[in-house]
């Protein structure tokens, strides 16, 4: 399992400890990456579970398991878990474990640093999800638009409020990270327009983490002493304007959304040229795409809020950046259709879920379009057809990708291949049911459900009893993956140095299982 | 491993700390800029809280402007407050005054707080009040009434497509102006209130 | 397996463009004519998306089928062109401005508020919506009538539910056609979203502010809608519903209104000199706690504490008469506990109170009459 470790600098990253000590004191960046993804699927369970009685209350109108106040509890809770708890993490792991593998550095930059922003986690989540007991979990919707999160809270504001602070805290020290380890520790001869796009995806992600993650933790403080102390920044009495706080929620709630899904970009521009055994078409637009990408989503934040009373003037405004965001991302789907064009393509199961990412984001991207039409979005606003939007970039987007670079990976972490007939299971039963779940969320939005009820009129009956099936089958199919997983850390074929043919960049050049420690001495890169 | 306390990493954890804490200090900074920025747009419909001077740039005749007034109390708040006309047609630029009143329906002395608000928001920084009641805290004792005047004029520059602007003042209870002592012991508060 | 995954996602895109329109999976084509615009700007974007995804999706599946690796395909070597690159950032631009430009007359039609007949204030609170016309001396609140019994089956099937389930009220917003009616809308309490689907109109209630929309409808109809803002425990109970009446028939209505209001002022002060049984305020009582409290408090006392606390056995309800009658009456701030002086009659506040204090076991023997509620509060 060790490569030479006796010249390490450094004792503490220099040996292996075993058993809980090694999880516990570990700075080595595999191990951290491992955790992350671990705790990142242990929270998508749960939020998945949470998901799972919010479709069986909405499987036929009227009230059947639980009442409407811990239905809010509930939605909200989903969207806090999947977003910080499972989205994030697993995108923060996939980065320990693969940039430093990819630009020929020995572990992240500042390794103890990374050992601390993953254990923070636990304790963030097992405080927001410990309200559940404490006199009830947040239950005014993750945005926790404010008087609602405020004046009128159940009393679980400071709990939310400190598991977001300590979560911020979290992402910023792994964004601090991973822009030290690209900036310093690049191979020689790896410059920046040689970094695999992943690299670039995640270093353009890390930048605006730092830049918003700690605007929320200002909305939030500001939140808390509203609450409890007092003050008056969202309260009319007090001179506030509980709309100032969409402004500054959605300040980082735009650029957020965008966190989660340029990684998935990068993961995608990754798979695809293996499996199309053809080099990345545009590479150079797909970095200047993405960066503009970012820097478009710290204007567009107010198309959240075209019903919030702005004047003409600023809508108009918001409506066209936003549309403009669809020239960038337009060019990246291009480039992906255009990698694939006349290339030799083979199905493998992570290609299959790279396919389906492109198709069913795009999907998502052209309600995204839809929405960004401020007319329209009076009707589309709040509705189903929302929560449609959202769930197809986030599900068949972000965690989509994230299936592709684990199936891609997985031979690299564990030194095995995956039981590719369980794997297709997977992709197959995930693809069905996830468009059985969400398609038909556009239909209802369009006619008419508002998001966030518990109970519906009778008219939106048929289709909400598809997606519930829709939902519970998808739920069913993750527990496929858990499976392929398992046997795949246990045992399976041996999976060589390099698994796919198509596959180019440095760590194929290591062996399968890749190695305690790689790269102690950089690799040369002409 | 090339040393991660060397000072080429060092520099940058530092520049990358600072910019952390000046986007910290930016959420906060969001609060006044927001304030100016609609200072200058009129974006809430929030007007002025401080006293205007008076117009001396003239009656502009040829135009009219309806004011509409709405008075609303907080939910809470369970006094009588409404203007004496709903109503009023101005020349822009013409000097108005116009009484509210207010009754304290309660036995007990309680202060009141009149945030105004104006529709459409774009016309609210051309709304000019020289004296409202809504600069001050309002203090009834039980059963006290008062009428309360606000003296107005538009502004003439205000843009030739606003015909007509409402007023609105939502009435707030703010006898109880320190939130924590009501909000922070949920027990306490259900005793009391139940 | 591939080529069927293939029909199925274009099967889907098809029939988004050729059937929704006039089915009920569509966005409504409303009765106004902001609604009619904003209902073709919909269409058009759902075509363009659906021409673009079309040939993008057919692209990529043309070169999914024809150029894999099991047909021996071998992959060719270019991997830019400056071309086709601008070809393809230049050319969505044109396909935006085909979009914003209709996008930003419409936009500017929905923001015209000016010139209306008539001006409706509409204030959200949890959970209910009040209308009031300016300057008619007319406002009422407008609560959801679906029966409890009807929604609430988490111990039991319950009733049959309705055709309009969720979607009625007991007093509709009555407007009238072909006039410009005018919307102020604002919130009580936390921010809530008035919308009316068939007018295309959704503007937010923000508490403290004020917020215009405006509506102009053709036909006679009822029309629904929903809050569409989370806003508590009972966001999915606060639909809107809204009478559109002919012009000679809205002016009867607003006259009769207007009478109606002032009988009911009489019979307010005549309540005053009416002395009521027990039973006759345990029975009005208890229809006015499960119409205005039971949301909150619950029909059994129990409420949802901390934020709804029990009247079960409370020191309210148990203690101090007029203790009682205010916080009823002139509400609690900084809690969810509104001002009912203002929702409800001198004799429904004097019924409610006495239920509170006899019912689910708080057997005060406490009798409160409509001018004890006037003594105690002066309203």
């Amino acid at each position: 399992m060790t490569t030479s470790t006796t010249d390490m600098a450094h004792d503490d990253h220099g040996y292996m400890a075993t058993g809980i000590k090694r999880w516990l004191f570990t700075t080595n960046h595999k191990d951290i990456g491992t955790m992350y993804l671990w705790f990142a699927f242990i929270m998508f369970l749960t939020g998945g579970s949470m998901a799972m009685v919010i479709r069986a209350e909405l499987f036929q109108p009227g009230l059947q398991i639980v009442n409407p106040d811990f239905f809010n509890q509930l939605t909200t809770v989903h969207g806090l878990i999947m977003v910080f708890g499972a989205i994030m993490p697993a995108f923060t792991g996939l980065a320990n474990w693969m940039i430093p593998m990819m630009i020929g550095a020995p572990d992240m930059a500042l390794p103890r640093l990374n050992n601390w922003s993953f254990w923070i986690l636990p304790f963030a989540f097992t405080i927001l999800l410990s309200s559940f007991f404490l006199g009830g979990a947040p239950n005014f919707g993750w945005t926790f638009y404010a008087p609602l999160s405020t004046t009128y809270s159940n009393g679980s504001t400071a709990f939310f409020v400190f598991a977001v602070h300590i979560m911020g805290i979290s992402s910023i020290m792994g964004a601090i990270n991973v822009i030290v380890t690209i900036m310093n520790l690049r191979a020689p001869g790896m410059t920046y327009m040689k970094m695999p796009l992943f690299v670039w995806t995640f270093f353009i992600t890390a930048y605006l983490l730092i830049a918003v993650m700690p605007v929320l933790a200002g909305v939030v403080t500001m939140l808390l002493t509203d609450t409890y102390f007092g003050t008056s920044f969202f309260d009319a009495s007090g001179g506030g304007d509980p709309v100032m706080f969409q402004h500054i929620f959605w300040f980082f709630g735009h650029p957020e959304v965008y966190i989660m899904i340029l990684p998935a970009f990068g993961i995608v521009s990754t798979t695809i040229p293996t499996f199309s055994r053809k080099k990345l078409f545009g590479y150079s637009s797909m970095v200047y795409a993405t960066s503009s990408i970012a820097f478009l989503s710290f204007i567009v934040w107010a198309h959240h809020m075209f019903t919030t009373g702005m004047p003409l003037i600023g809508e108009l405004f918001f409506m066209y950046c936003t549309l403009l965001i669809a020239v960038p991302t337009g060019v990246k789907v291009f480039n992906w259709m255009a990698t694939m064009w006349r290339g030799s393509i083979s199905f493998e199961v992570p290609m299959m879920f790279s396919i389906a990412f492109v198709i069913l984001f795009t999907i998502g991207g052209f309600s995204g379009l839809m929405l960004a039409m401020a007319p329209v979005d009076f009707q589309y606003h709040d509705t189903y057809f929302v929560v449609a939007h959202f769930h197809y970039v986030l599900v068949t987007g972000s965690l989509f990708s994230i299936y592709a670079a684990a199936y891609y990976w997985l031979p690299k972490w564990t030194g095995h291949m995956f039981n590719e007939t369980l794997a297709k299971a997977h992709f197959w039963c995930s693809l069905i049911s996830v468009n059985l779940l969400f398609f038909p969320m556009h239909f209802l939005g369009l006619a008419g459900m508002p998001r966030r009820i518990p109970d519906y009129a009778l008219q939106f009956a048929d289709f909400n009893m598809w997606v519930s099936i829709g939902g519970f089958a998808f739920g069913l199919s993750q527990l496929i993956f858990l499976a392929v997983v398992i046997k795949c850390i246990r045992g399976g074929e041996k999976a060589p140095a390099k698994p796919w043919d198509g596959a180019e960049g440095l760590e194929w050049t290591v062996p399968s299982p890749a190695p305690y420690h790689t790269f102690s001495t950089p690799p040369k890169i002409d | 491993m090339q040393g991660h306390h060397n000072k080429q990493t060092n520099k940058l954890v530092r520049k990358l700390v600072v910019i952390v804490l000046a986007m910290f200090g930016f959420g906060f900074a969001m609060v006044p800029l927001y304030d100016v920025f609609c200072d200058i747009t009129g974006l809430n419909g929030k007007t002025a809280t401080e006293a205007a001077q008076i117009n001396e740039s003239g009656i502009d005749t040829d135009r009219t402007i309806t004011v509409q007034f709405i008075s609303r109390t907080a939910k809470e708040m369970p006094w009588e407050f409404r203007p004496e006309i709903a109503e009023i047609v101005v020349h822009p630029g013409e000097t108005k005054i116009i009484k509210f009143y207010a009754k304290n329906n309660t036995l007990v002395d309680m202060l009141g707080q009149a945030v105004p608000s104006v529709a459409p928001g774009r016309a609210a920084n051309y709304f000019k009040k020289i004296e409202c009641f809504c600069f001050e805290q309002q203090f009834l004792s039980g059963q006290e009434e008062v009428w309360m005047p606000l003296q107005f004029y538009i502004d003439a520059e205000i843009p030739t497509d606003v015909n007509t602007l409402t007023l609105s003042y939502t009435l707030f209870d703010i006898s109880l102006s320190d939130k924590a002592s009501q909000a922070s012991t949920p027990e306490e508060t259900a005793i009391v209130e139940s | 397996m591939r080529s069927r995954n293939l029909s199925w996602l274009l099967l889907g895109v098809l029939f988004s463009s050729s059937t929704w329109a006039e089915s009920s999976i569509n966005l409504t084509e409303g009765v106004t004519g902001v609604s009619h615009d904003v209902y073709d700007l919909h269409m058009l974007v759902l075509y363009i998306c659906t021409v673009i995804g079309l040939v993008v999706f057919g692209a990529m599946f043309w070169s999914m089928f024809f150029h894999r690796k099991s047909k021996g395909h071998v992959a060719a070597t270019f991997h830019e062109s400056t071309k086709v690159e601008i070809l393809w950032t230049v050319i969505p631009i044109f396909i935006l401005l085909a979009m914003a430009i209709p996008a930003t007359n419409t936009l500017i039609a929905i923001e015209n508020n000016d010139n209306s007949e008539l001006t409706i204030q509409i204030t959200g609170s949890q959970w209910k919506w009040h209308y009031s016309y300016f300057d008619q001396d007319l406002d009422y609140f407008s609560v959801l009538s679906t029966p409890r019994a009807q929604w609430d089956n988490l111990s039991g099937p319950g009733e049959e539910k309705g055709e309009n389930y969720l979607l009625e009220v007991d007093k509709p917003l009555v407007i009238p056609i072909n006039r410009k009616v005018r919307f102020l809308i604002t919130s009580d309490d936390v921010i809530h979203s008035w919308w009316v689907p068939a007018f295309a109109v959704k503007q937010d209630a923000v508490p403290g502010f004020i917020n215009e929309a405006w509506t102009n409808v053709d036909e006679p109809g009822v029309y629904r809608g929903q809050c569409a803002e989370l806003c508590g425990k009972d966001h999915g109970y606060m639909p809107i519903v809204v009478t559109a009446l002919p012009e000679n028939e809205f002016d009867a209505w607003l006259k009769e209104q207007k009478v109606a209001a002032i009988a009911a002022a009489e019979a307010e002060k005549a309540s005053l000199a009416e002395r009521m049984t027990m039973e006759e305020l345990m029975t009005l009582g208890e229809s006015t706690y499960v119409a205005s409290c039971a949301a909150c408090h619950q029909a059994n006392g129990a409420g949802f504490p901390p934020s709804f606390p029990a009247l079960k056995g409370s020191p309210i309800a148990l203690g101090d008469v007029s203790k009682h009658i205010d916080i009823v009456v002139n509400g609690k701030s900084g809690t969810g506990m509104q001002a009912f002086g203002k929702q409800l009659t001198l004799k429904q506040l004097a019924a409610v109170i006495t239920y509170e204090r006899n019912a689910w076991g708080n057997n005060t023997g406490d009798v409160v009459q409509t001018a004890d509620v006037k003594a105690a509060t002066g309203k």
